[in-house]
Order: structure tokens, then C-alpha cells, then sequence
């Protein structure tokens, strides 16, 4: 019977679908571990740049660095992190979606936007969308590092520098957990001032050597957004990974049903060719 | 302060990952103003370090070195921490980064072409199909064939 032989084909290509995308949600699971181990690793740098920084602008605080002063905001820039590949969900469609929320909010506020992509979804969605795009970073790989952003990162510096934007957002996935991830939007410029951390001795500085403090607090503030960068990307991996892990999943149990009811369907063809079979050879024996 | 402490903590850190974390009896590192010796109750200072090595002397009397490309020392009386690079940084090499992350920003807008043509292809196709079902849709209702 033609009908069961096209169900039983059928029943043998879901499988192979099934076994891919089960190899898929084992890959990205232990992906994930590796990326979540890569997000953890690097928090400690960003804790003590920010333990320097935060003492040597309270030390100064005559010198005033541009990147820890408000102005007036005329032209902002968004750094917008998303993944490389597809297959993950809703992961980057829901962070698109926050980040044109926020970008609109701008724009009915008539600031002008600056952006700034990593990752080639964002490259194919922004392409569309329309956007000036000024600098942009894809195909990083599982592992990053921060050289590859320096690059990316340094556009937006120099162009918040330069008085072209004046304030600096990232927008990527915070992990949560396995199962779910935040699209979110923080800022990175100016940098939002944390609360003056007390040193425990009274009032000290540090001797600096080239003798220029703010010569050190550029280079350190440079560093300490980049940091924040990478942390996001590495972030963002670790999202994608468990997202593409659940997406997986959900498409590997999909397919068991879809298996299970092909197969149904096939028993049922099956059952009727031989009943046919049966009424048949019973009718040609009473014709005889 | 703790002034009889015999040892200084040390943290060796970069963006990617902590290198090194524990105590030790003196660090060797090399300044922006030339090598620097730090034992415990060392006075607090701030340094770049230029691209070399970071030797560590430990209680036993083992050395332990690291190389780094440049970064930061901070040093505090009982704390000592380098804020390490992962490569080794210059301003011409940053601007070169930065100057080929724009060029793939102005690339994605030069190549737009291409993808403008086939969404505009996409929408002419939507609109003469659109128009097509109304034109079959009219010819039932006024019953022409």
C-alpha cells in the first residue's frame, strides 16, 4: 500500500530530525556549563576595577572624568549584543523587541541613535529595521575574548569622547537561569556612580606612578567598560546556549508526538489493507 | 592597619579569568617607571605595568612568575592586585580595532542594495497578488467568468 509506505517514510525522517535535535540540546547543555564557568570567571576583574575606580574618583574628586559626568543627551548609542546562529528560541527576537522599546522611547524624544551590533542576528535584524549602524563585531565564536571587542567598544568610547553621543546603553540577555533569561538594558556611560565606598582607614591615595591620576583613570575606565562588555557578551552565550538547550528539547518531545501519532495513523492504514485483504479472499471463496 | 602581618595577599586577575589568588612574601613586577620590589606594609600606590613578567616569592621559598602584557598594579598595604590584560595593548593597535569594527558597520550598510531588492521584489509580489484575489473575487460575486 502506497499510504503506508509514505507514513512509514515519513515516521523515519521525523527520527532523524529527533536525533538531531536531541544531539543538539546535549551539545548546547554542556555548552552552557563551559559559558556559565566563562561568566563567573571573569566577575572578579570587574569587582576590583570597580573597587579602584570607585576610590580613586572619590579621592579626586575635583578632577571630574567625562565618563562619570551626566550631560545633556542629544545623540545616544546602544551597544546591542545578540547571537550568532539561530535555533534558540525566542532569545533574540524578545531582546530585539526591548531594545526597540528603549530605542523609540528616544526617538519620540527626538535623540538621535548611534548603534552598535555584535552578533549576526542583530546584523540581519538592524539591517532591516533601518538604524545607523557605526561599528560592528560578528561571528566571535563560543569563546571571545575581549580582543575581539576592543574594537567595537573603542568606536563608542571615542565617539562618546568626542561629545557624538552622550550616553552609552548595552542591551543583551542576563542569565538567570537555565530556563529563563532576561532581555535587559543597562548603561554603561556615564557610568552610573555607585555609593561611595567608606575605605576603612580614613582618607588615603595612592602614590601613582606615571604621577598623572587621571592619565591612570582613563586607561582603567577604558578597561572597565570594556570588561563590562565582554561580561555581557559572555553572558549572552551562556543565554543562547540554554535557550537553544529548551528549544531543543521542546522540539525533540515534539517530534516523539508527531512520531507517535504518524505511527498510530500507519497501524490504522496497515489494519484496513489487510481487513480489505480478508473481505476480499472471503468474498472470492463464497463466489466460488 | 595590621602592621606585624608577615605576608601580602595577592590577586593576579584578568578580564577572562582569575590567574592567581594567595599569599606570598614579596612581589617583583615591572613599573611604567621601571621594576618595582613589594613586601607587606608597602604604602599604597597605583602603577601601569609595561608588558613583562610578575615574579612571586612564597613562604616556602618557591617562585612562582607570570607574564603579563601590561595592566594595572594596585597596591595596598596587605593587598596587592594586577589587573592584567590579556594582550598587549598600544594606541595604534586599538585604533586599527576600532577602524575595521567600523569598516564592517559601513560594509552591512553598503551591501544593503541586495537585500532592498528582494524585499521590494517581496512586497511588488504581495500587492499584485493582493489585487489578483480581489479581481477573482469580484468575478464571482458578479458571476463572469
Amino acid at each position: 500500500m502506497s499510504s503506508s509506505k509514505e507514513i512509514r517514510s515519513k515516521i523515519s525522517g521525523i527520527k532523524n530530525t529527533q536525533k538531531i535535535t536531541s544531539a543538539m540540546q546535549m551539545v548546547a547543555a554542556s555548552k552552557m556549563r563551559r559559558a556559565q564557568d566563562r561568566m563567573y570567571r571573569s566577575r572578579p576583574y570587574a569587582k576590583r576595577i570597580r573597587q579602584v575606580i570607585s576610590h580613586i574618583a572619590n579621592g579626586h574628586p575635583e578632577y571630574r572624568h567625562a565618563f562619570l559626568e551626566e550631560r545633556e543627551i542629544k545623540r545616544v548609542g546602544y551597544i546591542i549584543v545578540s547571537s550568532d546562529r539561530g535555533l534558540c528560541g525566542g532569545l533574540n527576537i524578545n531582546l530585539f523587541k526591548k531594545a526597540l522599546t528603549s530605542l523609540k522611547a528616544w526617538h519620540n524624544k527626538e535623540v538621535e541613535i548611534d548603534l552598535c551590533l555584535i552578533g549576526v542576528k542583530a546584523e540581519h535584524f538592524f539591517k532591516r529595521i533601518g538604524g545607523k549602524i557605526v561599528a560592528n563585531a560578528t561571528r566571535l565564536g563560543e569563546t571571545p575574548s575581549v580582543v575581539d571587542l576592543i574594537g567595537v567598544v573603542k568606536v563608542m568610547l571615542d565617539a562618546y569622547r568626542n561629545g557624538t553621543i552622550d550616553a552609552l546603553f548595552i542591551v543583551a540577555n542576563s542569565f538567570v537561569n537555565t530556563m529563563s533569561q532576561v532581555p535587559q538594558v543597562n548603561q554603561l556611560l556615564p557610568i552610573v556612580h555607585a555609593a561611595a565606598e567608606e575605605s576603612e582607614s580614613g582618607h588615603w591615595d595612592y602614590i601613582y606612578e606615571p604621577d598623572d591620576a587621571k592619565k591612570i583613570l582613563d586607561s582603567l575606565l577604558d578597561r572597565y567598560i570594556e570588561s563590562q562588555v565582554y561580561q555581557n557578551v559572555i553572558e549572552n552565550i551562556a543565554c543562547e546556549q540554554a535557550s537553544r538547550m529548551v528549544a531543543m528539547k521542546n522540539a525533540t518531545d515534539n517530534a516523539g508526538k508527531v512520531i507517535k501519532d504518524l505511527k498510530q495513523a500507519y497501524n490504522k492504514a496497515r489494519q484496513a489493507a489487510i481487513t480489505q485483504e480478508l473481505a476480499e479472499i472471503v468474498a472470492g471463496a463464497a463466489a466460488v | 592597619m595590621l602592621t606585624n602581618k608577615k605576608t601580602l595577599h595577592i590577586d593576579i586577575v584578568s578580564a577572562e579569568q582569575e590567574i592567581f589568588s594567595g599569599e606570598v612574601e614579596s612581589v617583583i613586577a615591572s613599573g611604567e617607571g621601571g621594576e618595582l620590589g613589594i613586601m607587606p606594609g608597602h604604602t599604597a600606590l597605583l602603577t601601569q605595568l609595561k608588558p613583562g613578567v610578575v615574579r612571586l616569592l612564597k613562604n616556602n621559598g618557591e617562585e612562582d612568575t607570570f607574564f603579563v602584557s601590561g595592566g594595572m598594579l594596585e597596591v595596598q598595604p596587605h593587598l596587592v592586585t594586577v589587573l592584567a590584560d590579556t594582550v598587549a595593548r598600544a594606541a595604534d593597535l586599538d585604533e586599527m580595532a576600532a577602524v575595521e569594527a567600523k569598516e564592517r558597520a559601513e560594509k552591512i550598510l553598503a551591501d544593503k542594495s541586495a537585500d532592498i531588492n528582494y524585499t521590494l521584489a517581496a512586497t511588488e509580489l504581495a500587492e499584485a497578488m493582493a489585487q489578483l484575489r480581489i479581481i477573482s473575487q469580484m468575478r464571482d460575486k458578479l458571476g463572469i467568468k
